[in-house]
């Protein structure tokens, strides 16, 4: 029988990609748990265009976990594993995966709360080289674009742009020269997935609003 | 050839335990084979030149069950390097007893003599539930409440409780090279 997990989920490239990665390894998404940070500046969650994974999970067919964090450090990781508990005790998960990829931080709250509830831990994007990350993005047909920057020299131009091959050149040449993490994993820009092989359909762009200034903007969609 | 064994009971821990230890062998340019462990046979253990074992994760302690599988290391003559969970089996097969304590996160850990590479206080990634009491016949390179490192005395058999992958890869390169002592 196939293993039930729970995919913690913020709308994201990285989550997007380990819920794929789990289901071709043959796990059975039980459902997705997102956590809405009030906190924009949040150490654990991802915040830009969170309230749109509604519709992704949509077009995946799963349940959505939705919590609403204070966003208060260590006591936004309580919303968190009371989340994680309801998708254990709601859907019977047997275990928790997580797009963390270099971030101990985030990795090993995790891995504690998991501990604590008796689930196993998944995190298949652990240590993962970035710009194969991005590669394997661009394989598997994901469609990703930038939807939040907060590092110089990113700017308000970038947000929008889609994830391809263009893209990974560019961040290659972004990492050599200004040191920015490539697939932005210090938190250099968020994604957010409109289409991936889990879709049922790809979600489309029907507007959007930017916020912010300099090198910190975040892009709020409207998803049709 | 440096064969990497993996010890995961879960398909998708490969990716988080296994794939890491194989992509800094890619990045060195080293030659290996990734097996579970229940794939093991006299072949491929005579074909390799060193052995990792990987470690795996908190949940998962089949490889406990599961130590005859791993009596072959009685009598090795190459080079091994267990982590984690792969330094339990070292201990536990040369008659050590296996401990629980839990540690998640980035520790401080000294190194009073040169170990694969490095030496004093160096920053580690722990992620275990158990450590090992190890038995006579293992010199300690590193000790803070439990044994972090340890060597085979007279067989290069390295261990560490920690997992180099993450902050330390200089050792499992070191370990690589020719010459490791």
């Amino acid at each position: 029988m196939k293993k039930k997990v729970a995919v913690l989920f913020s709308g994201g490239k990285d989550s997007c990609l380990v819920a794929w990665i789990a289901q071709k390894e043959g796990y059975e998404l039980g459902c997705l748990v997102s956590i809405v940070s009030k906190n924009k500046e949040s150490f654990m969650f991802h915040v830009p265009s969170i309230g749109k994974v509604r519709m992704q999970a949509e077009v995946m067919r799963l349940p959505l976990i939705l919590k609403e964090s204070e966003g208060v450090k260590e006591e936004e990781l309580e919303d968190l594993e009371n989340a994680i508990l309801d998708a254990r005790d709601r859907f019977g998960v047997e275990g928790v995966v997580t797009g963390a990829v270099g971030s101990v931080y985030q990795a090993s709250r995790v891995q504690k709360i998991c501990n604590r509830l008796g689930l196993e831990c998944f995190n298949p994007l652990w240590q993962e080289n970035q710009i194969e990350l991005l590669k394997d993005l661009v394989a598997e047909n994901f469609e990703v674009v930038v939807v939040g920057v907060a590092a110089y020299p990113l700017d308000e131009k970038f947000l929008g742009r889609v994830i391809d091959e263009r893209f990974i050149e560019e961040m290659k040449g972004l990492r050599e020269k200004f040191d920015i993490n490539p697939a932005g994993e210090g938190g250099e820009f968020e994604s957010f997935v409109l289409n991936c092989p889990l879709f049922r359909k790809g979600l489309e762009v029907n507007g959007f609003e930017d916020f912010g200034e300099e090198n910190s903007w975040r892009r709020e969609l409207e998803i049709k | 050839m440096i064969l990497i064994i993996n010890l995961c009971r879960e398909r998708l821990h490969y990716y988080e335990f296994v794939k890491p230890i194989e992509d800094i062998l890619k990045q060195g340019g080293f030659e290996f084979e990734s097996l579970h462990y229940s794939e093991l046979d006299k072949e491929v253990l005579a074909r390799c030149n060193k052995v990792i074992i990987c470690g795996t994760s908190l949940k998962d302690e089949e490889f406990v069950e599961d130590l005859d599988s791993f009596s072959w290391l009685k009598d090795f003559e190459k080079p091994v390097f267990g982590i984690c969970a792969g330094m339990q089996i070292l201990g536990m097969v040369f008659g050590g007893r296996l401990k629980k304590n839990l540690e998640i996160g980035f520790f401080h850990e000294n190194f009073e003599r040169e170990f694969l590479g490095i030496s004093g206080e160096v920053e580690v990634y722990h992620l275990h539930n158990n450590y090992v009491e190890f038995g006579k016949g293992f010199d300690i390179f590193s000790e803070k409440n439990f044994v972090q490192a340890v060597k085979l005395r007279g067989k290069e058999f390295y261990g560490v409780l920690f997992h180099p992958e993450v902050r330390n890869k200089k050792m499992i390169l070191r370990f690589c090279e020719d010459g490791t002592d």
